[in-house]
């Protein structure tokens, strides 16, 4: 027992540098798969017909291989193809924001779509031109309600992570296993290792829960407080 | 009253089909500066998509429009230039719900206009009184009842200086109790000279405010006229049932 507290000890500094570059590639991917997200679900609510379908097929691909096998087919293959010399921290946000992009866009799609169209119309009427309207009146509604779908997305990117185990990447689960293999102490630490994953997904979807409070709309989702 | 006036909007012909419906077949009126004209005709009839076509949020398939003798359709310049200069005012309000009712007005007045925000916040809460919602500018559309969220409506049309507005059913939405205070918005906006185009079902309201009633049925114009023409001596007589049965379904309002 103690051998194990002793074991913890000296991996819990190990581990916590794990910890950021993990926190880093949750970070980065999800950020990519944002930016490419938003204006994917745009264009598949308002863009032309050929677009959509590049979008859809985009959406099909990353949707429809595991992880794994994407982070494989990239790191080893697509990026040594074009003879991309990228870190494996870089890499693993490339592949992960790419997937989530996928995810992130359909999150947005259901929410723009929820909106229904009189408030494109409306928007319109008054002489604003598509994208004023898109900036201005759908995307500040869409990614509010967006918030409790994205929540969810970190929480499943976040444990995705892990999978960049298998390019090496010194995130908490690379981190984990070494050390496990060198103390032959293996439950002690994957516990740990577990319950940082437990913490950060805690964290994360506390802090984007009490974000979805900050900017919530007066009035909605509290009706039965009369007028 | 209004026979000498310049003539606001007109429009020609005006077709449409979606898919094998023909759901506008032919459509023409004008409107002179000041005057309210009165669409009414049974559900499905077109009325919707002909006030869209006016703006150009439907394009119609054939026909023409124009504002102020400038030709609204088939322009490959900016369609924005006219759409701010026509209202429109929806059933269902159309509310931007993120955004206060001061700053629904407001919104079209800074990223349309392109007017500084102190003087369209001016702008947007004289409208707001006029409506007769100051109280309320901090509040946003899930705060307020129906009747003040189309009030809002009116006032985020009004406050754009437009050449004529479109309501679409303005009243068809609220509670019988809320219906009043939107027609008496209306109401005064009419007699304060504004031009309107006004589908509504509400037969009390076009009888005292319509300069013209138009009674469309399966897209096409079946009857038109004065309140008088079509209540007392309509051409048609499925105008004639149309009215008598549409008074019996709405009721006659008060100020009958
Ligand atoms: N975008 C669309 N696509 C296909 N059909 C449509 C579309 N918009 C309207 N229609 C059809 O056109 C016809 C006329 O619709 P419209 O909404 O203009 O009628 P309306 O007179 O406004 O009816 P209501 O009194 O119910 O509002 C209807 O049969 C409707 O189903
Ligand atoms: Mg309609």
């Amino acid at each position: 027992m103690e051998e194990s507290w002793l074991a913890i000890y000296e991996a819990l500094p190990y581990l916590l540098k794990g910890s950021a570059v993990t926190i880093g590639l949750v970070a980065g991917a999800l950020a990519l798969g944002l930016i490419l997200g938003i204006p994917m679900a745009i264009n598949q609510v308002y863009g032309n017909k050929y677009i959509k379908i590049i979008i859809s097929f985009y959406v099909w691909f990353f949707r429809g291989i595991p992880v794994l096998v994407l982070l494989f087919l990239f790191y080893f293959g697509l990026f040594v193809l074009l003879g991309l010399d990228l870190s494996a921290f870089k890499a693993g946000i490339l592949v992960l924001g790419l997937r989530s992009a996928a995810y992130q866009s359909q999150i947005f799609r259901g929410s723009i779509q929820s909106l229904g169209e009189g408030q494109m119309l409306a928007s319109l009427s008054l002489g604003m031109s598509k994208i004023q309207a898109i900036w201005n009146i759908i995307l500040p509604q869409a990614i509010r309600i967006s918030l409790p779908g994205w929540s969810n997305e970190y929480s499943i990117i976040l444990k995705d992570s892990a999978v960049t185990y298998a390019i090496g990447l010194m995130e908490i689960m690379t981190r984990g296993k070494f050390i496990a293999t060198r103390t032959f102490k293996p439950m002690p630490i994957y516990l740990i290792c577990a319950l940082i994953f437990l913490i950060l997904t805690y964290g994360g979807v506390k802090l984007l829960s009490e974000l979805e409070k900050k900017v919530r709309i007066p009035g909605f989702g509290n009706k039965g407080e009369g007028n | 009253m209004q026979e000498d006036q310049p003539i606001v909007l007109k429009i020609e012909n005006i077709h449409k089909r979606y898919g094998e419906t023909e759901v506008l077949k032919g459509v023409s009126f004008t409107v002179k500066r000041g005057e309210t004209k009165v669409i009414i005709g049974p559900s499905g009839s077109g009325k919707s998509t002909l006030l869209r076509c006016i703006n150009q949020l439907t394009i119609p398939d054939q026909g023409r429009v124009w504002l102020e003798d400038e030709e609204v359709t088939h322009i490959k310049k900016d369609i924005n230039l006219f759409r701010q200069k026509i209202g429109m005012v929806f059933q269902d309000f159309n509310l931007f719900d993120h955004l206060t009712a001061l700053r629904n007005v407001e919104i079209g007045l800074i990223k349309v206009k392109g007017m500084n925000k102190k003087q369209a916040r001016e702008r947007a809460y004289n409208e707001l009184l006029r409506v007769g919602l100051k109280d309320q500018a901090n509040l946003y559309p899930a705060q307020l009842s129906g009747g003040q969220k189309q009030r809002v409506s009116i006032a985020r049309a009004l406050a754009m200086d437009p050449s004529v507005i479109l309501f679409d059913e303005p009243t068809s939405a609220l509670d019988p109790e809320l219906i009043g205070e939107v027609l008496e918005v209306i109401k005064n906006l009419a007699l304060s000279g504004m031009t309107m185009v006004v589908v509504t079902h509400e037969m009390g309201f076009a009888r005292s405010v319509a300069n013209e009633i138009i009674f469309i049925e399966n897209g096409m114009i079946l009857d038109q006229g004065s309140p008088y023409d079509l209540f007392i001596n309509p051409k048609h007589e499925r105008t004639k049932k149309f009215l008598y049965k549409i008074t019996e379904l709405y009721g006659k309002s008060k100020d009958e």
